[in-house]
């Protein structure tokens, strides 16, 4: 039982931040009567948050490597624009235009990291002249609204996956069938790890706590399946879900990925170690570009429109969920996982709110509270930690 | 010295110094004249700095034993403030000026002209003019450090420290960073403060500095004093005879045996040549020429700014210094070296000295320390690191390496002193290089890590690896080295096979000045 306080001593923060979610789910839970878990509610969570969570994502790398990005709301509304212009105005078929405004995305990763990576300008003064230039553009581009973008385009943000399977009583087979392969593809990937430290005579986590994890984890994407199995898995969770796949993987088996926590951990030992610390830099930036043009998408395809002013604010929601997650503030240490979280956590404290009626005013007071109380616990904690 | 009358300014008397685990300074006695130049010799790590730092207040009363009497007076300084309350005032060796900040605010910054909060810029000033007119500097006051160079801003500190009342200045290597026309300058200051009644106390490595302008040399070796010799006294005071009082100590059994099978060539560089990066007119590596063979250790000896971390780091990839010329030839063949993979790439291997700042990432595992200079060899035709496979390496050096930690995946920063070295050690071994250069790869470790260091050391040798050890404690070099160059003012001086290595010689290199 000692090595198992320990071992949850040491990664206190990790479980921290997830109990600290399900501790506020609890709470709305009851503050609402029960609806905050509402199958709807669950729903339209997802799918009210997927920007955050995408752009959280890049931003991750961004904060991990000691910069911050604060232009992607620009961004979102620079690309979405350009996207919904394509469609409305010329007529261009949407995956034409999808695929285009990725490639707008990495030509504006690139512009931002270039001035970061090879002029050497702080990231806090490119983006912050991003914001303004981005925003600026926007403006100019989309002067008026464009609607009536295609219903297919439109389903991106807003659709669910169609019933080819059927109904199992009242629950959809293909929202149970993904849930399924989640929890199977969970516990074989833990479990082949685990094997492969057993292996090499590594150290590995108490048998309890890896049993107590998959089974939570399990239980997790059991109870989320069956909610959205009650209406059908919303096609932008696979977007996120296919992301947070991808880039835990870029972060933790990719030299790249690697690299970012070098730099941000010890940039000059980094390149006394052989990292390129410029390339490591503008790709980054290339990425957030890219991920800031899915998130775009996604924007547009929810709002059913370009719009000049969307994307207001993104940036901060993006670095406060990164925050919230665990990234330290000079760099070096953060996780996709822990970012997620932490978008979650506003994202339910908006929709909690929300269903109680909170005037909005005093929602973003709350969760700038919440912002605040979550670093100051990683720091205090930390500076125990130390003197320890 | 009974029978002349001596008049004491300040006395330090049986001062012992604890850090964890290291005795610093152990019963150190200090007897300052009034009105004297007063030079304080010893090795890199003797416990000058140490000792200077106890008598300003940077330790403060108490963390120290023994007495400090300056004026008759037993003195308790709490901290920088309270000496200097009492006229010590130091000028530490790293400069502390503010470069954007004009002279005349750098000279009274937190000792402000002002009324009421409000700066006096007239009199800031005039005052200053008055004082860099006193230590002959012809700038305005308004220009910033950044705008002057090195010798001129050591002026600059000299007339902050003139700006209080100076009873006793102590200088921390002023002419470290200097060139030989503004080194001579600062000695004719001192001169001159002299003559003004002010007491000096000066710790300097240029031997020939202090024959010149001191009146007294205390020495200090192994946080011990030696003896305090006269330089006006009946016998005449020669380097020879100062450095004999630094080095003296034996030869112990500190050191693991090797027997050297020495091979072919590995690495060869002529004529290199590198300046300061910001003050490029200054030659900090000048000519140099050397070459290390496999299976060899070789050593590079010299005191502080001689220039061997320099021409390490200008060789790795030049990461360090501008216009550095000069030929490499790897195997017999040139190379070119532009970059940290470049010189990964061809084999080189450089471990900093400080391991801290610059060679390791304290917030990352063992493990990820470890794998950061050879990603590559941990990919698979994908380019997917494999973990396991990064995790059985670490765990493999972990063991080999003896690096005492609970797993891989323990925080580097939590780690003492000797075992970030060891994981700096495997970092670099797992990178497989030909040729490592390894920068002071014990500063800071304790005498049982030292060994097991040394005996790495001795089995990559053993392994065919070429070695370059530099190091500012010449036993370690005569130890564990086949051959030792010395280095001294930017030049190599000396090249001394094993068997003619003692202390005395290459100590006589390493302080070997520029001929003009």
């Amino acid at each position: 039982m000692n090595e198992i306080t320990e071992y949850l001593g040491r990664n206190a923060r990790q479980y921290g931040i997830v109990i600290a979610l399900l501790a506020i789910v609890a709470l709305f839970q009851a503050l609402t009567g029960g609806r905050l878990l509402d199958p709807s509610n669950v729903v339209s969570l997802i799918q009210q948050n997927a920007y955050v969570m995408i752009l959280a994502i890049g931003m991750v790398m961004v904060i991990v490597a000691g910069h911050i990005d604060l232009s992607v709301g620009s961004l979102v509304a620079f690309i979405g624009g350009a996207a919904a212009i394509m469609m409305s105005d010329w007529g261009w078929s949407w995956p034409l235009a999808v695929a285009l405004a990725l490639v707008l995305g990495l030509l504006v990763g690139c512009w931002q990291g270039f001035w970061v990576a090879y002029v050497g300008i702080p990231a806090f003064i490119v983006t912050l002249a991003g914001m303004l230039i981005f925003r600026g553009l926007a403006i100019v581009l989309v002067s008026e609204t464009r609607a009536s973008l295609p219903d297919a385009f439109n389903a991106i943000a807003g659709g669910e996956l169609p019933s080819w399977l059927g109904f199992v009583g009242r629950l959809d087979g293909v929202t149970l069938l993904i849930g399924a392969i989640g929890m199977a593809g969970f516990v074989l990937s833990q479990l082949r790890a685990r094997r492969g430290l057993i292996k090499h005579e590594l150290a590995v986590e108490p048998m309890g706590i890896f049993l107590v994890k998959n089974l939570v984890v399990v239980a997790l994407i059991g109870v989320v399946s069956y909610w959205l199995a009650l209406r059908a898995t919303p096609i932008v969770l696979l977007i996120v879900g296919g992301l947070i796949m991808i880039f835990t993987f870029v972060l933790s088996r990719t030299v790249f990925g690697r690299h970012i926590y070098a730099v941000g951990g010890n940039r000059h030992a980094a390149q006394l170690s052989g990292v390129r610390t410029r390339v490591t830099d503008f790709m980054i930036f290339v990425n957030m570009g890219l991920l800031a043009a899915v998130a775009a998408i996604v924007t547009t395809s929810r709002a059913g429109a370009g719009v000049a002013s969307a994307g207001q604010l993104y940036e901060l929601d993006a670095i406060a969920a990164c925050f919230i997650g665990g990234c330290a503030v000079r760099g070096g240490v953060g996780k996709i996982s822990g970012a997620m979280i932490g978008a979650l956590i506003m994202g339910v404290l908006n929709m909690g709110l929300s269903i109680l009626a909170v005037d909005s005013a005093w929602q973003q007071t709350i969760k700038g509270l919440v912002l605040l109380l979550a670093v100051a616990l990683d720091v205090v904690s930390k500076r125990r930690r130390a003197y320890a | 010295m009974t029978e002349k009358h001596e008049d004491v300014v300040l006395e330090m008397l049986g001062i012992t110094k604890e850090f964890p685990g290291v005795k610093a300074l152990q019963d150190v006695n200090l007897r300052v004249r009034r009105g004297e130049i007063h030079a304080i010799c010893g090795e890199n790590g003797a416990g000058k700095s140490t000792l200077m730092k106890v008598l300003s207040g940077v330790y403060p009363h108490g963390s120290y034993d023994g007495d400090i009497v300056f004026d008759g007076e037993p003195m308790a300084f709490r901290g920088i403030r309270d000496s200097e309350d009492r006229g010590i005032v130091i000028i530490h060796q790293e400069l502390a000026l503010i470069p954007q900040v004009s002279i005349a605010e750098n000279i009274f910054l937190g000792n402000e002209h002002s009324g009421g909060g409000v700066v006096d810029w007239n009199r800031t000033h005039r005052a200053a003019a008055d004082l860099l007119a006193r230590v002959g500097l012809d700038e305005n006051p308004e220009t910033t450090p950044a705008e002057i160079g090195v010798g001129k801003q050591q002026l600059v500190e000299i007339a902050k420290a003139l700006s209080k009342r100076v009873d006793v200045l102590i200088l921390d290597e002023p002419t470290a960073a200097l060139n030989d026309d503004d080194s001579e300058h600062l000695l004719r200051l001192l001169r001159e403060f002299r003559e003004q009644g002010m007491t000096c106390i000066i710790i300097s490595h240029k031997l020939g500095e202090i024959t010149a302008v001191a009146d007294r040399v205390t020495v200090i070796r192994d946080g011990r004093t030696i003896e305090t010799l006269d330089l006006h006294g009946d016998e005449p005071v020669t380097e020879d005879r100062i450095i004999r009082g630094m080095v003296g100590r034996s030869l112990e059994s500190r050191f693991p045996r090797r027997d050297a099978t020495i091979g072919d060539e590995v690495l060869r560089i002529e004529d290199w040549t590198v300046h300061h990066p910001s003050d490029t007119e200054r030659v900090v590596v000048d000519h140099a020429s050397l070459n290390v063979r496999s299976g060899e250790v070789v050593g590079l000896a010299g005191l502080m700014g001689a220039g061997r971390t320099e021409l390490a780091m200008s060789l790795f990839g030049r990461s360090w210094g501008t216009g550095i010329s000069g030929r490499v030839y790897k195997d017999g063949r040139e190379i070119k070296i532009p970059s940290v993979p470049d010189a990964i790439r061809h084999g080189l291997a450089y471990t900093t000295e400080d391991r801290k700042s610059l060679g390791l990432n304290l917030i990352q595992t063992i493990r990820e320390n470890i794998s950061s200079s050879a990603l590559g060899k941990l990919m698979d035709w994908m380019g997917v690191i494999s973990g396991e496979r990064e995790a059985s390496v670490a765990e493999r050096y972990r063991r080999d390496f003896g690096i005492k930690a609970p797993s891989v995946e323990s925080t580097v920063g939590q780690l003492s002193g000797g075992n970030q070295q060891k994981v700096v050690l495997s970092k670099w071994v797992f990178s497989d290089p030909d040729v490592l250069i390894l920068d002071e790869p014990t500063r800071g470790i304790d005498v049982g890590a030292k060994y097991e260091i040394y005996a790495l050391v001795n089995e990559l040798a053993e392994a065919g690896k070429a070695v370059i050890v530099i190091s500012s404690e010449l036993p370690e070099l005569i130890g564990v080295c086949d051959r030792v160059y010395a280095m001294s003012q930017g030049r190599i001086t000396g090249e001394v096979p094993r068997e003619r290595a003692t202390q005395e010689e290459l100590m006589r290199y390493m302080t070997m000045e520029k001929t003009r």
